[in-house]
């Protein structure tokens, strides 16, 4: 009947008439060696077409090749494998395992463990957790909870702050964190040995205790124990690097890196230019804040032909120093002296800021159970067990019923075993013998197979009513933290254009009243609010518009006198109208469109 | 509710009169009901009156009060809800009907296609529970081919050069159609072909002709094979489905929709029936049954979603969408692209044609509206704006 078409990474390359066959044997191929491994191919019968793909960045796996319901992963290499005779490429060139896009696996039925193979299988899982990928492999119990957490979590462990390189003293990256002291999880999973997450952590082990508390930690709020902050849990810091070169203008003009003298036009306070060296530059260590500068700059004059009354070029250098941004401060941290391509100073600076967990800032275990510190409790107030044991932190029970996330609960049993007897615990996912292992564990040990203890108020020493549940888990520290987000202004810098505030944090703009802000006050029927946030607090205006033709009149501050451009002076009248629509006015002007105001007396 | 004694509403007028009220014509009858209900002496029901007068009066939208825009943020917020399980079977389990956020959409965009048409078709009272006449009627509706009615398939015969239909008796008997019938409609359509008949046997042969000397060609009887399939034998058009159903009554849903040929069927309900394609509704029975289908479609849509939106913020806008006779959208082309006001209408899109357009007929803004005195910066003509001070004229 019809040929099918046969697609290379999605262009056209020809069509085939036995479409079942040619995959087949290509397979073969593929498997035999004669072609590339990476090729991957598809053959969609509804549509009659063939895919084939063999470009970069196509997520594959891995998976046992089945021929009739029987593996070709033997016994035999496992041996040879664990002998160290057989490695893992070999198997791939022998043709016993191979890599699947997600393309091929369209056309695959894939067994998830060797008891339920049937005739019909093509491929075997190596183990039910690679189907997972990196960010989701790190969760523990994943198979316990509910898929929205697992996708949440997978998201937000890549905001977690850790060891993100090895060489950070060397690097100047624009912005990074860095956890001051990371540990590996009590809790792993196979897929953190096989990405090496132990070698680079992001995270820390936490004492975790499930109570409310004073009603301080309701809405995903957890609370801290100071004296843990204190000696050092989750703490970090913070790098910012700037740079600047001297750069060269065409006729021989440069930048120069040097203090700037008080002639210099745009000159800062002395004060701002406190720790510039000789050369203009700041020294490592120095303790700054924003508005210091670092680097100290100066640039040619932008226009040439300024010429004084003597008639020589004035030579007023601009100053375009290099300050800390605004809102935020810390100390020096490295000074990189080095030069452009073009042979041009260069210069970068790294300034590093320590953080203590504070108010607000985010955190998440390992199960997309991410909340903002909402109270640091000394450590004398916050509940102990019978043994002493203080907790790190003190989370919300009800953040776990109806989000399901089960495998959260399961970390913090087998934390605490682990803890106990001293070695991690394997918290794979699809491992399915492990919970009675650690429930027995703990009762050996004398502990509640369920992870609750009782708790003693701190403040009273009262023993609390409730069993407790308490339990070790691995919490994140996220990048989101208060002091880079806490922000008010009163007044400040407007637009040139518009004369309206500016916007955002970095340009200290104004927080914005957005149209949905705005309907509600329309809605409440509250005018005269409205006015003053759109108006009197953003870009009032007074116009003076000609009574008689409309016209927006001339005010002028020499001979102060106010005249019409049309209808020269006649009565003019102060109006009071948004900045942004003089400006409409005026375009539509330059539009060749006259808009006329229609004065009346206000009613 | 027809049965209220007389007497009992003439004293409740009589007293609503007396106190200066105006109440519309429900509330006098249903207080007479409740007067009869709960046996008032004639002083209970004076206080019954006052107090539903109070309840009443506070109940009404105060002057200066921003509807629009609080009617716009009721039916809104709930619609940012609806943006999940958009697409939704429900109703007659064998129907697909567009529910959740399309459907909301669909009606106050006033489509004149919409993506899933439906009717609703009631009968009389005297073929109310008539099983016989829904299924005539329901036969008659639905669109049927010959193919639906075939005994087998459609035998080609490429030898001959011909197309065998049989037709199976059962299935017209079921349907209630008329074999003859079918084959005069079917030498109708066919014109240039040769009938043979036997029994229920139809030979249809392409007749030799000066187009076809060549002789016939496998494709066109292959053509004729598709033309004989899909011809419609009986229904109404643009319904392609019917589905019977007994509630209380017998109900057909159909799939698809055409009001006016229905209502024009005998033993059709005319008041009862009715579809969910609000323009045919408009066009059929006139705007204000329009206005009434977009009220009950949109509350539906938003009940289904389990949605309760007080009843009078959608119909504010189902009375903006047809208040000058003909349902308009709430959009570009509709309500807010035709406001009076040139600054309105250029805040909202396309702000350029709006402008050159005002320009070159030297359109008037006399500044009336909300969104017009935000642009200047004045405080806007509602709630503590709506009041002034007037000076004695002295
Ligand atoms: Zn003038």
């Amino acid at each position: 009947m019809n040929s099918t078409k046969i697609y290379m990474n999605g262009e056209l390359i020809g069509v085939c008439e036995n479409p079942e066959e040619f995959v087949t044997e290509m397979r073969e191929k593929r498997r035999s060696g004669q072609i590339s491994e990476e090729m991957n191919i598809t053959y969609y019968d509804k549509t009659s077409e063939i895919y084939i793909f063999n470009d970069p960045g196509r997520a594959r796996r891995p998976l046992i090749i089945v021929k009739n319901g029987i593996p070709l992963l033997e016994d035999e290499h496992i041996q040879e494998i664990t002998e160290g005779k057989l490695k893992w490429d070999d198997l791939i060139v022998n043709g016993i395992i191979e890599y699947l896009d997600a393309e091929e696996e369209e056309n695959s039925y894939i067994a998830m463990g060797i008891n339920d193979l049937n005739e019909d299988h093509t491929h075997l899982e190596i183990d039910p957790s690679t189907m997972l990928g990196i960010c989701a492999g790190i969760i523990p119990f994943s198979n316990h909870n509910s898929s929205p957490r697992n996708t949440m979590e997978a998201g937000m462990t890549k905001q977690a702050l850790g060891l993100y390189v090895s060489n950070y003293m060397h690097r100047t990256d624009t912005r990074a964190h860095l956890l001051h002291q990371p540990q590996t999880p009590m809790v792993k999973t196979r897929i953190i040995d096989a990405t090496d997450y132990d070698k680079r952590p992001s995270g820390q082990n936490f004492v975790v205790a499930v109570m409310s508390f004073e009603g301080y930690n309701m809405e995903d709020a957890l609370i801290l124990n100071k004296s843990s902050l204190e000696r050092g849990l989750a703490r970090s810091s913070f790098f910012r690097s700037y740079e600047t070169f001297e750069r060269k203008y065409p006729g021989g003009q440069e930048d120069k890196f040097e203090v700037p003298g008080k002639g210099v036009r745009g000159y800062r306070s002395e004060n701002a230019y406190r720790h510039l060296d000789e050369d203009g530059i700041i020294n490592s260590e120095s303790y700054v804040e924003s508005g210091d500068v670092l680097i100290g700059k100066t640039s040619p004059p932008r226009f040439l032909e300024e010429i004084d009354e003597f008639g020589s070029a004035n030579e007023k250098r601009r100053e375009t120093s290099v300050t800390v941004r605004n809102g935020e401060k810390g100390i020096v941290d490295a000074v990189l002296l080095t030069e452009t391509v073009e042979g041009s100073k260069l210069t970068k600076i790294r300034v590093r800021d320590t953080r203590q967990p504070e108010f607000g800032d985010k955190f998440a275990s390992r199960h997309g159970q991410k909340g903002v510190v909402g109270l640091i409790l000394s450590q004398e107030d916050v509940p102990f067990t019978e043994n002493g044991v203080v907790p790190d932190l003190i989370v919300n029970p009800h953040a776990i019923p109806s989000r399901m996330s089960v495998g959260q609960v399961l970390e913090m049993v087998a934390g605490k075993s682990g803890c106990i007897k001293g070695e991690r615990v394997d918290g794979t996912p699809f491992n399915l013998d492990i919970e009675s292992e650690i429930r027995n564990f703990l009762t050996d040990n004398g502990f509640e197979p369920n992870g609750c203890e009782s708790l003693y108020n701190g403040m009273t020493g009262e023993r609390i009513e409730a069993e407790i549940f308490i339990g070790v888990a691995y919490y994140q520290k996220l990048h989101h933290m208060t002091t880079d987000k806490m922000y008010a202004r009163s007044r400040g810098p407007v637009q040139v254009l518009t004369k309206q505030p500016t916007e955002g944090r970095a340009r200290e703009g104004g927080l914005r009243f957005g149209e949905m802000e705005r309907d509600c006050l329309i809605a409440h029927g509250a005018a005269l609010a409205l006015k003053e946030r759109l108006l009197d607090e953003s870009d009032k205006y007074e116009a003076i518009v000609c009574g008689k033709c409309g016209m927006l009149s001339v005010h002028d501050k020499i001979r102060n006198k106010i005249y019409c451009p049309i209808c020269g002076e006649v009565d003019s009248f102060p109006v009071e109208i948004s900045y942004a629509f003089k400006l409409l006015l005026d375009e539509l002007k330059s539009l060749c469109v006259f808009p006329k105001l229609i004065l009346e007396d206000k009613a | 509710m027809g049965n209220i004694d007389q007497e009992v509403v003439n004293k409740v007028i009589k007293i609503v009169k007396k106190k200066k009220i105006d109440f519309p014509e429900s509330y006098v009858n249903d207080i007479a009901e409740a007067c009869i209900r709960r046996e008032l002496t004639d002083k209970e029901l004076e206080t019954l009156i006052v107090r539903v007068k109070k309840a009443y009066e506070r109940s009404k939208v105060e002057s200066g009060e921003a509807i629009g825009t609080v009617a716009a943020q009721s039916v809104g917020e709930p619609g940012t809800q609806m943006t999940m399980n958009t697409f939704h079977y429900a109703g007659v389990v064998e129907l697909n009907v567009t529910l959740g956020l399309p459907r909301l959409i669909e009606i106050v965009d006033a489509r004149k296609t919409i993506s899933t048409p439906t009717m609703a078709i009631y009968f009389d009272e005297d073929h109310k529970f008539d099983e016989e006449f829904a299924k005539k009627t329901a036969s008659k509706i639905a669109k049927i081919t010959i193919n639906n009615v075939l005994d087998d398939d459609l035998h080609i015969d490429y030898g001959q050069m011909n197309v065998e239909v049989i037709i199976s008796q059962e299935k017209i008997k079921e349907k209630h159609l008329d074999f003859d019938e079918i084959v005069s409609k079917l030498e109708a359509k066919l014109k240039k072909h040769t009938f043979e008949i036997e029994d229920n046997k139809i030979t249809i042969a392409p007749k030799v002709d000066k187009r076809t000397k060549n002789g016939i060609q496998i494709r066109d009887i292959r053509l004729l094979v598709d033309k004989i399939r899909h011809f419609q034998i009986s229904g109404v058009k643009d319904v392609n489905r019917v589905i019977i159903r007994k509630d209380e009554q017998w109900v057909l849903h159909t799939e698809g929709s055409n009001l006016k040929a229905v209502l024009k069927m005998e033993g059709i309900d005319k008041e009862k029936t009715t579809t969910n394609h609000i323009h045919e509704i408009y066009t059929v029975l006139g705007i204000e049954a329009a206005r009434n289908a977009i009220i009950k479609e949109a509350l539906h849509t938003l009940d289904e979603q389990g949605l309760s939106v007080d009843i009078r913020h959608v119909m504010l806008v189902a009375d903006m969408m047809t208040a000058d006779g003909s349902v308009k959208s709430i959009g570009r082309h509709g309500i807010s692209g035709t406001k009076s006001s040139v600054l309105a209408r250029a805040a909202f899109e396309e702000t350029g044609k709006h402008l050159l357009n005002a320009s070159i007929r030297g359109e008037v803004d006399e500044l009336t509206g909300i969104i017009e005195n935000i642009i200047i910066g004045q405080p806007i003509p509602l709630g503590t704006g709506s009041v002034g001070i007037k000076m004695k004229n002295n």
